[in-house]
């Protein structure tokens, strides 16, 4: 059952490499992408057994699957992004439509694998094979500056796996069965300095990915610059295998190095949200706006972890999964505008609301679940996470309690120049929005309130995970 | 020792062949025939069977990993021969003289993975250095060719004589030239017998081209025939890598202290200066060239100490990396020039091309999938059991992250940047024996362990 989830997305790429006509390419992704989706649902409601298999046994690595209540949580978030994502985008028509749905779909593989392997070799190695495919699609398919700025993007993060790697070598060696599995991982013997070495060399890894400040230079290019489409997966998805990494691996593993470190990755994070906070308020480019929205919320999530309280991590968990559908609505609208307008300067448009009432409505639902305002989704999880922080420091909980406002700030802003004021020529030449992207922002924003009013099951679907983590 | 005598023998066949046999294809058949006898006599041997019953006064040791790298050795061959053969039979007049040459290296290879015995690795080096030299030169009218030859047999020469100093050192303190491990109960000149292998270590960086002792490399690659240089950067070098190991495998531990000072200086700097140079150059034949310099360094890394990881991580090493160089310069040899700029929109006009270009750079960049991954992996691996500091892992990754820089400038040329790509002629089956190795680079990235099972049992 696990294996299909790496299979499905898989095997349909490879099929995809051969189907040259770009609406069957289209529809064979969104069927794919749903039964994996279905897959997930079932999963995720009767969960799975392990996937174990022998894998390389000279060096004794496995190919172990297993899903727990985060591992769920995340599959869950995979598998709803990427057809959303597909069918959202399936106006837009790059060249070589196959091979770019191909690759989305080897993404969706890897990150699959990210979230489901218990066995460090493997989870290197899904790492790996989720980033790769997304160098090309944006190298190929993304805006003016492209080629550079995935350049950058690819070696910042491969450098962080790499570190990643020489950490898993590390601990490897220290494990008494001399195995990659999780649990012979967190039976390392490691002392103090070992721990904290090991520890640094994981963080890392995630530290870029996420990213934190200041190693997040080349996320806001990368997110402007790339495709929309795979930007939607890089910052849905990809980001939160940083902070899914913190959780499965670095906190369980590495506790006492974990806790040595707290103080200086909170107060990191903290900067980290005020700085992209105030740089959003800035924004023109409506892109550029989510993802520096995005790298304050990720950081808020990253400080909520390392101020290690139960309510704090159990936000986290929750908060993983929101933003995710939050952030993808709003990609979503604003590549709807950007499709249609051919503009992503804030400036030139106005009058949405009047021109597209049903957009600007939706517009609106996604930037209120942005503010964390209650009803929404995220505010169950920011709301525990500032509770976590609260008690963690007074001082750290205000400061990143003014996010709050700054986020209010520049989306309220965001929400007044795109859909109020004076039609823009710009936004009146838009027309009727296709049905199947309004269907998904539709489901988006349900999901929003639902979750928002009743968090209920998403509380339980992590709560196996929570108790593990806690317990270490 | 099948190995070496049918090697040699079939250097003497090939010379006979290139007046008596007519036709470059026969010729090429004729070559990869007798690597496949020499590869069954090499197996005959792992079975315990002799062409020939001849004592070696221990001056040779058969073992295992000697043997089975010699089948890897004459493989690669085969494959580059397969591949390269139509290539080699444009240069020069005598196209079956080259392949003498090649069985004649084969020979010194076979010398160099079994010696026992410092006179034996002088001649195993000297039995492949000297035909290097001539192939460097082969292609007689052109002053590059030349200029390239000439340099590396002056330099070739004086690293030599580096290495019989070295040698006679050695015996001067042990009074033998037998390879063992320092004799406790014996008081040895303990100056002369470092010094010694300190000789012997200079030399053998020059012919793995580690720095800093790398400076004739890049003229010596750039300037012979492009096929050659292919020969000469995979299974050429792979060979003095295995001789360089059998060397230290039990040597090292007789000046302990100055080994953990030396070897990390040899592996920064040629890291340093292969990733670093390659970096700026605008010819790819040249950033092939301090690629595999900086390749070197992580070669060097198998010398830490003995494990199965370093004696696995050499040989999967040596095969991922003649597999993925072997490919891109085949590449390059169909090229109208080495600058980037011929790769311009290659990925247009020849897709499968292009892809399979693209693992071997990935390959030799060690991104997950394909073999170059689990290469390093090993050797990371190795270094760390070996009780190497933590640092010089995170310095050699850091360098693997530049490295990418380079290899991925040649894939960005393929596929992002638009134009014409400046390729000859290419039949679809040379891409397709191309595509061989992309596939076995790949399936060694997903079963590395492939290549070990034979190893052992």
């Amino acid at each position: 059952m696990l294996l299909s989830f790496i299979l499905i997305p898989f095997v349909t790429a490879l099929l995809l490499l051969f189907i040259k006509k770009n609406t069957s390419a289209n529809t064979i992704a969104i069927v794919s992408t749903l039964g994996t989706l279905v897959a997930a649902i079932v999963v995720a409601g009767k969960g799975a057994v392990d996937f174990n298999a022998p894998w390389i046994p000279v060096l004794n690595a496995q190919f172990l699957l297993h899903v727990d209540g985060l591992a769920k949580i995340l599959v869950l978030l995979t598998a709803i992004s990427f057809p959303a994502i597909i069918i959202a985008t399936s106006q837009n028509q790059p060249k070589q439509k196959n091979i770019f749905l191909s690759l989305l779909l080897f993404t969706q593989s890897g990150l699959m694998g990210v979230f489901l392997s218990g066995d460090a070799l493997l989870f290197y190695f899904f790492w790996e094979l989720a980033l790769i495919p997304v160098y090309f699609l944006s190298s190929i398919w993304g805006g003016e500056k492209r080629i550079a700025v995935t350049f950058k993007f690819f070696i910042y993060t491969f450098l962080g796996s790499l570190m990643m790697l020489i950490g898993i070598v590390f601990v490897y060696m220290h494990t008494s069965d001399q195995s990659f599995l999780i649990q012979s991982f967190a039976k390392a013997n490691l002392t103090g300095g070992q721990q904290v070495t090991a520890f640094a060399l994981f963080f890392i890894a995630f530290a870029i990915k996420m990213p934190i400040f200041p190693l997040h230079t080349w996320q806001p290019d990368a997110y402007e610059q790339s495709p929309t489409a795979v930007t939607m997966v890089m910052s849905a998805v990809m980001v939160k295998m940083g902070l899914y990494g913190i959780l499965r691996w670095l906190l369980p593993l590495f506790p006492t190095a974990f806790m040595a470190h707290i103080h200086v990755v909170v107060i990191l994070s903290v900067i980290g949200i005020l700085y992209a906070s105030f740089i959003a308020i800035r924004q023109d480019d409506i892109k550029r706006l989510i993802a520096y929205s995005s790298i304050a919320h990720i950081g808020l999530m990253n400080a909520a972890i390392f101020s290690h309280l139960q309510i704090g991590i159990q936000g986290v968990m929750v908060q993983l999964f929101s933003h995710g559908i939050n952030v993808l609505g709003l990609w979503i609208v604003a590549d709807i505008i950007e499709q249609q307008t051919g503009t992503r300067s804030m400036q030139q448009m106005g009058g949405l609301a009047k021109k597209q009432p049903t957009l600007a409505i939706l517009l609106v639902g996604f930037a209120l679940a942005n503010i964390a305002l209650p009803l929404t989704n995220a505010f169950v999880g920011e709301f525990l996470m500032f509770n976590s922080l609260f008690q963690y420091n007074v001082w750290v909980g205000a400061a990143a309690g003014v996010s709050i406002i700054l986020a209010a700030i520049y989306t309220l802003n965001m929400v007044q120049k795109v859909a109020y004021g004076e039609v823009s020529t710009q936004i009146n030449q838009m027309q009727t929005i296709n049905t199947p992207a309004q269907i998904v922002l539709i489901v988006l924003l349900i999901i929003v309130f639902v979750t928002g009013v009743f968090p209920q099951p998403l509380f339980d679907l992590t709560a196996d995970s929570l108790q593990q983590i806690i317990v270490k | 020792m099948n190995a070496i005598i049918i090697s040699a023998f079939l250097g003497v066949v090939m010379m006979f062949a290139s007046w008596s046999i007519k036709g470059e294809n026969k010729q090429k058949n004729i070559a990869l025939f007798g690597l496949i006898i020499l590869i069954l006599a090499n197996l005959a041997q792992l079975n315990g069977w002799y062409v020939a019953d001849i004592d070696t006064k221990n001056m040779l040791s058969f073992t295992r990993f000697g043997l089975y790298t010699n089948t890897l050795f004459y493989c690669l061959t085969f494959i580059y021969i397969w591949i390269n053969g139509e290539e080699i039979s444009k240069i020069g007049n005598h196209v079956a003289d080259f392949y003498a040459l090649f069985f004649f290296i084969l020979c010194g290879a076979s010398i160099l993975t079994s010696f026992d015995n410092l006179l034996m690795l002088f001649i195993g080096i000297e039995i492949l250095s000297i035909p290097l030299y001539i192939l460097t030169g082969s292609d007689k009218k052109s002053l590059f060719s030349n200029e390239a030859a000439i340099k590396y047999f002056l330099m070739g020469s004086f690293s030599t004589g580096v290495l019989l100093l070295g040698i006679t050192f050695i015996y001067g303190a042990t009074g033998s030239f037998k390879l063992m491990p320092p004799d406790a109960s014996i008081q040895y000149e303990q100056f002369m017998f470092s010094g010694g292998l300190i000789l012997i270590f200079a030399a053998m960086n020059f012919k793995v081209s580690a720095a800093p002792f790398h400076f004739w490399t890049p003229d010596v690659y750039d300037g012979a025939p492009t096929v050659f240089t292919s020969f000469m950067a995979t299974i050429a070098k792979s060979a003095g890598f295995i001789a360089f190991i059998n060397i230290y495998l039990v040597q090292y531990k007789a000046f302990e202290k100055t080994w953990v000072i030396i070897l990390p200086l040899g592996i920064v700097s040629t890291l340093l200066v292969g990733n670093v140079t390659a970096v700026f150059q605008r010819s790819v034949k040249r950033m092939l060239t301090y690629s595999s310099i900086a390749q070197a360094g992580f070669m060097l890394f198998a010398l830490y100490g003995t494990s199965n990881f370093a004696n696995e991580g050499i040989l999967l090493y040596i095969v991922v990396y003649s597999l993925a160089s072997i490919g891109i310069f085949a590449v390059l040899i169909k090229m109208k020039e080495n600058s980037f700029e011929a790769f311009h929109g290659l990925a247009k006009t020849h897709p499968l091309l292009a892809f399979l270009t693209t693992v071997f750079l990935c390959s030799l960049a060690g991104i997950p999938i394909t073999g170059g991954f689990f290469a390093k992996y090993y050797m990371i691996n190795a270094v760390l059991i070996a009780g190497a500091g933590i640092w010089l892992v995170v310095v050699a990754m850091i360098f693997a992250s530049i490295s990418v820089y380079y290899y991925f400038k040649l894939i960005q040329a393929m596929y992002f940047v638009p134009g014409t790509p400046a390729i000859g002629e290419l039949d679809k089956s040379y891409t397709y024996k191309l595509a061989v190795i992309a596939i076995l680079i790949l399936v060694l990235g997903v079963f590395p362990n492939l290549l070990f099972n034979y190893l052992y049992f």
